[in-house]
């Protein structure tokens, strides 16, 4: 197996709020990796260092081989780590059609090339089939705004994936869907990034989606990563069930993080 | 033939009539054909900053900049037209190239009152220097056009011969140029600068390169006003009221089509003209009056009118 992403000692404080602390990571291609972890555990600030949004206090970021540590957003993009949001970010005034057509020409268009016509019959059809592959075709012509909000998630991530990155980076897919739509939205997620060959890292707090789809779990709690284990093993770790599951006694779990948190401030 | 779409197609129309009407228009309707093709060349500049989610409340700086830096190459003896626009179109462009590293940080009212800001300064400047004429300008003498020096009539016939060809070029070139990748990516900046990073690209480059081309067709405007006044002064080039004035167009025009901005202009001209002429108390309520109608009836500005009228048809 290939390692493509190699996070090493990273770190992050907001003052002497530590939102990461000796992050540790090695991601392999073609792996499906959740990322798990109460809110404000450190989820969305890990995949913001990664892909360039946030620039880490400390540490190392290594991507196919090169250091990406303190590069923009736009730089990580073009070497192949895109991302979707858990807010989906789309073009809200256009239609979805014209959605693709942009994010296909940003990322297709360099120097001269950002000049030519944005519109061309290979890339209509290219945008088409990737609306296929996603499973909003219906919606090709409505504007963005007017979405529901599973078909505006899927644009966003479908926004993602034009590039065809080497790693694909999602912020809570199916945060805002009800529960019987989330399956059937993380199927065509799934499908459609397979065909790619696109390592894929998701934010999830849902343990039905998680166990399903997902190889490898990254467990985070209060800024570090508890468990870093396959699926099957890290669901029943007695640390992930204790912070991140919850399905301990209230009164034991408030007890234990007590004293846990206690241990850790000392350490 | 994949660039000849209907507004090509139009422009091409209108500046063939007009070419042909320089022959025979009446010598104030030039002026004010003139004056319009000159402020419209700004407002088009405003237009493509407003496609991209951005107001400018201080073009007036390189309008101003574009006029005087013209008028100063005829103190020192050059008198060709195609030398003095070029000089102050490319005078203007370069300023706003350094400034757009300032400037492209900002947003929203930053953004406008940062621009006006500047203006102002270069009013400032203008104002204090005697050389300039002061608050006063100076005369700019007639120009040349490669050797051609007219006389009388002729003159302003030929002036706005050129302008006429320039200005159709520009308003092609602008109409084919928001339908390349670069030119549309004013809607992703507009909507989503967050996106944009994340598809791989600089909303700050974008924003700059909308600034500088801006900052060329408002030194292009500026220049060819000076000609046509045969006079500069600070406060009908650079004052910050200039500025409003061509905020004021860009309202009236719309942004839903290129061509729009220069009857825009045109219309903007004519309502200023005759507020002045029969109405000189008031003439400022009627300009007024006339944007608050134009907000409230036609918001999308006077092109709304001709989309609406096509609605209709079909």
């Amino acid at each position: 197996m290939t390692v493509v992403l190699e996070v090493r000692d990273l770190q992050k404080t907001f003052g002497a709020v530590v939102a990461a602390k000796d992050i540790n990571v090695t991601v392999n291609e073609h792996e499906i990796i959740g990322i798990i972890g109460a809110n404000g555990a450190g989820k969305t600030t890990f995949v913001n260092m990664v892909t360039g949004y946030l620039k880490p206090t400390s540490g190392h970021i290594e991507f196919a081989g090169r250091n990406i540590m303190g590069l923009p957003p736009r730089t990580i993009t073009k070497l192949g780590i895109s991302r979707s949001f858990q807010v989906p970010q789309v073009f809200a005034s256009e239609s979805v059609f014209d959605n693709l057509m942009m994010a296909y020409a940003i990322s297709e268009e360099t120097g001269m090339g950002l000049l030519s016509p944005l519109y061309n019959d290979e890339r209509a059809a290219r945008v088409d089939g990737h609306l296929g592959r996603y499973q909003i075709a219906e919606y090709r012509n409505a504007t963005a705004s007017t979405l529901p909000q599973g078909v505006r998630k899927l644009l966003d991530i479908a926004m993602a994936a034009v590039s065809n990155p080497t790693i694909l980076m999602l912020d809570e897919p199916t945060s805002g869907i009800s529960v019987e739509e989330k399956f059937g939205l993380m199927d065509i997620i799934m499908e459609a990034l397979h065909q790619d060959k696109t390592t894929v890292l998701f934010i999830e707090h849902d343990m039905e989606i998680v166990e399903r789809y997902v190889s490898r779990v990254l467990a985070f709690y209060q800024g570090e990563v508890i468990c870093d284990a396959p699926t099957a093993e890290a669901l029943i770790d007695p640390g992930v069930r204790e912070f991140v599951i919850g399905e301990e006694y209230h009164r034991t779990r408030t007890e234990i993080a007590a004293n846990n948190g206690g241990e850790a401030d000392n350490a | 033939m994949r660039y000849l779409d209907k507004t090509v197609v139009g422009l091409s129309i209108v500046f063939v009539a007009l070419v042909f009407a320089d022959f025979f228009m009446a010598e104030w309707m030039r002026f004010i054909g003139l004056q319009s093709l000159a402020r419209g060349a700004v407002a088009l500049g405003l237009l493509v900053l407003w496609r991209t989610g951005l107001v400018s409340f201080g073009h007036a700086l390189y309008f101003g900049f574009g006029a005087y830096a013209a008028a100063m190459l005829t103190l020192i003896g050059y008198h060709d037209a195609f030398l003095l626009v070029f000089a102050g179109t490319l005078s203007a462009g370069v300023l706003a190239f350094f400034l757009g590293f300032l400037l492209r940080r900002y947003r929203a009212i930053f953004f406008a009152l940062l621009n006006m800001a500047f203006s102002m300064i270069l009013y400032g400047v203008i104002v204090k220097t005697e050389e300039l004429g002061s608050t006063d300008g100076f005369s700019v003498l007639t120009p040349t056009f490669l050797g051609y020096a007219p006389e009388g009539e002729a003159v302003q016939t030929t002036l706005f011969l050129f302008t006429l060809c320039f200005t159709y070029i520009i308003t092609v070139g602008v109409h084919l140029y928001m339908k390349t990748t670069l030119g549309s990516m004013s809607m992703a900046v507009r909507e989503n600068e967050i996106r944009v990073e994340y598809l791989g690209y600089s909303a700050e480059k974008v924003i700059h390169v909308k600034y500088v081309f801006s900052g060329l067709v408002a030194g292009f405007g500026g220049a060819i006003m000076a000609l046509a006044v045969g006079q500069v002064d600070p406060d009908s080039m650079a004052n910050w009221n200039v500025s409003g004035e061509f905020v004021f167009i860009t309202i009236l025009s719309g942004i839903g089509n290129v061509g729009a901005t220069f009857i825009g202009a045109f219309v903007f001209e004519l309502i200023r003209t005759y507020a002045f002429e029969y109405a000189p108390q008031i003439w400022q309520f009627i300009l007024g009056g006339s944007l608050l109608a134009i907000i409230m009836f036609l918001p999308d500005g006077i092109w709304s009118l001709f989309s609406r009228f096509r609605k209709s048809e079909g």
